[in-house]
C-alpha cells in the first residue's frame, strides 16, 4: 500500500471534475507524487548518513542535523501532498452520499434507472457546487501554507552546502556539510514551481466556476 | 501480505458504516495509514544506527538504546493501527453470517443484511467501544513508556557495560516529536468520532424504541 490507493480514490474524483480539475489531477499525479516517489526520495534517502561535521565529538552530528532540519523536505512534501489531496475526498464523499440517497429512494419504491445511476456524470450544481468550490479554496490555502512553512523553516528555497553549528556538545563552532545540496535545491525549486502551477490551476478553476454560476443566474433572470 | 490487507478491510467496512463511520475510515486511511507509510516509517528507519553515545565501550550503545526504547515508537504506531482497525471485522463477520443464514434457509430473513439493527447494532456498538478502548490504551502506553510525547535529543545512560554516566544522542528528535504529535492528534480525533457515532446510534435507536412502544400503547 502506498500512494497508489490515494491515486485510485482521486481517480474516482476525476469523473466529477471540471476540465481544469482534471488537468490539476494529472499535474498532481505525474509531476508531484511520481517525482516524489521515483526521484526525490532517493535524493534525500541518505541525508543524515551523509551529513558530515568537522569534528569527532560523538553526538555533535545528531544535534546539528536536528537543529538545521527540524522536519525534512521530503516529509513536508509528503504531508503537503496528503493535505492538498484531502479536499478532493470531500467531493468524492458528497457524490457518494448523493448516490446513496438516490439508491435509498429507489429502494423505497421510486422508479430510478440503476444503470443510469451508476454511469451518471454528476453535474456540479447546487450543494455540490459549494462543496467543490470550498474544496478548491482549501486546496489553495494548504498549498500556500506549506509553501510559506518551507520558506520560513529553511530561510528560502536554497539548500546551503555548509552550515555552522554551535549546539552542545559540539565544541565551539563546527562546520557541517550537507549532502547533495545542488540536487536538493534543484528538486526544491522544481516542487515549488509545480506547487505554483497547481495554485494557478486552482485559481483558474475557482474563477471558472464562479463565472459559470453568475452567467447561469443572469440567463435565468433574462 | 502488507498494509494492502488493512486497506481492503477498511474499504469493506465502509459499506456497512454510518456517515460518521465513513469519516472515521477516511481519517484512518489518509491521516494515519498513508502518513505512516509515506512519511513516518522513513524517519525511524535508521534510528539504531544513528543513535550515538559519547563512548567507545563496545556494547554500550546497544544496551542504552534498548534501555530507552524497549519498543520503538514506529512499531507501537503500527500495532495501534492494526488493533484499532480490527474491531470493524466483527461487523463484517456478522453481516456475512446474516447473508449466509439467508442463503441456507433460502428465504429473505432480513430486510437488508447490512442494515444496522437488532444484533448487528449490538455488534457495531461493541466494535466502537473496542476501537475507542484500544486507542486510549495505546495513547496511555505511549505516554507511560516514554514519559510523555516528547523525544529528548540527549539521554543519560548508566547501564552496564557503560562506565559511569554516558551521554547518548537520539537522531532526528524534533521530526519524531512532530510526527508523534500528529499521531496523538489523529488518535484523539478518532476517539471523538467514535464517541459521537456511539452516542448518535444509542440516541437514534432509543428514540426508535420509545416511539414504537408509544405507538403500540396507543393502538
Amino acid at each position: 500500500m502506498d500512494w497508489g490507493t490515494l491515486q485510485a480514490v482521486l481517480g474516482g474524483v476525476n469523473k466529477h471534475s471540471t476540465s481544469i480539475g482534471k488537468i490539476w489531477l494529472t499535474v498532481l499525479f505525474i509531476f508531484r507524487i511520481m517525482i516524489l516517489v521515483v526521484a526525490a526520495e532517493r535524493v534525500w534517502g541518505d541525508e543524515q548518513q551523509d551529513f558530515v561535521c568537522n569534528t569527532l565529538q560523538p553526538g555533535c552530528r545528531n544535534v546539528c542535523y536536528d537543529q538545521f532540519f527540524p522536519i525534512s523536505h521530503i516529509r513536508l512534501w509528503a504531508l503537503q501532498l496528503i493535505f492538498v489531496s484531502t479536499p478532493a475526498l470531500l467531493v468524492a464523499m458528497h457524490v457518494a452520499y448523493r448516490r446513496h440517497e438516490k439508491k435509498r429512494r429507489f429502494r423505497n419504491g421510486e422508479k430510478i434507472d440503476i444503470e443510469e445511476l451508476k454511469n451518471e456524470k454528476v453535474h456540479i450544481r447546487g450543494p455540490l457546487w459549494w462543496t467543490y468550490t470550498s474544496s478548491i479554496f482549501f486546496r489553495m490555502v494548504f498549498e500556500a501554507v506549506f509553501m510559506y512553512v518551507f520558506y520560513y523553516m529553511y530561510d528560502g528555497y536554497q539548500m546551503p552546502r555548509l552550515v555552522k553549528c554551535k549546539a552542545w556538545p559540539c565544541p565551539n563552532t563546527v562546520d557541517c556539510f550537507v549532502s547533495r545540496p545542488t540536487e536538493k535545491t534543484t528538486f526544491t525549486i522544481f516542487m515549488l514551481a509545480v506547487s505554483g502551477i497547481c495554485m494557478m490551476l486552482n485559481l483558474a478553476e475557482l474563477c471558472y466556476l464562479v463565472i459559470k454560476i453568475f452567467m447561469k443566474d443572469s440567463r435565468k433572470t433574462t | 501480505m502488507s498494509w494492502g490487507f488493512l486497506r481492503d478491510l477498511l474499504s469493506g467496512v465502509n459499506k456497512y458504516s454510518t456517515g460518521v463511520g465513513r469519516i472515521w475510515v477516511a481519517v484512518v486511511f489518509v491521516f494515519r495509514l498513508l502518513v505512516y507509510i509515506a512519511a513516518a516509517e522513513n524517519i525511524w528507519k535508521y534510528e539504531h544506527d544513528e543513535f550515538e553515545c559519547n563512548i567507545r565501550q563496545p556494547g554500550c550503545e546497544n544496551v542504552c538504546f534498548d534501555h530507552f526504547f524497549p519498543i520503538s515508537h514506529i512499531r507501537l504506531w503500527a500495532l495501534q493501527l492494526i488493533m484499532v482497525s480490527t474491531p470493524s471485522l466483527l461487523v463484517v463477520f456478522h453481516v456475512a453470517y446474516r447473508e449466509n443464514r439467508e442463503k441456507r434457509h433460502n428465504q429473505k430473513l432480513y430486510r437488508n443484511p447490512g442494515e444496522i439493527d437488532g444484533g448487528l447494532l449490538c455488534t457495531y456498538l461493541i466494535s466502537l467501544i473496542l476501537k475507542t478502548g484500544f486507542e486510549i490504551v495505546f495513547l496511555v502506553l505511549f505516554y507511560k513508556l516514554y514519559n510523555g510525547f516528547k523525544v529528548p535529543h540527549l539521554v543519560k545512560c548508566d547501564v552496564r557495560p557503560c562506565p559511569n554516566t554516558v551521554d547518548c544522542y537520539i537522531s532526528k528528535p524534533t521530526e519524531k516529536m512532530i510526527f508523534l504529535c500528529f499521531l496523538v492528534a489523529t488518535s484523539c480525533l478518532c476517539i471523538v468520532l467514535n464517541l459521537s457515532e456511539l452516542s448518535y446510534l444509542i440516541f437514534k435507536y432509543s428514540i426508535k424504541c420509545y416511539l414504537k412502544r408509544y405507538i403500540q400503547k396507543h393502538q
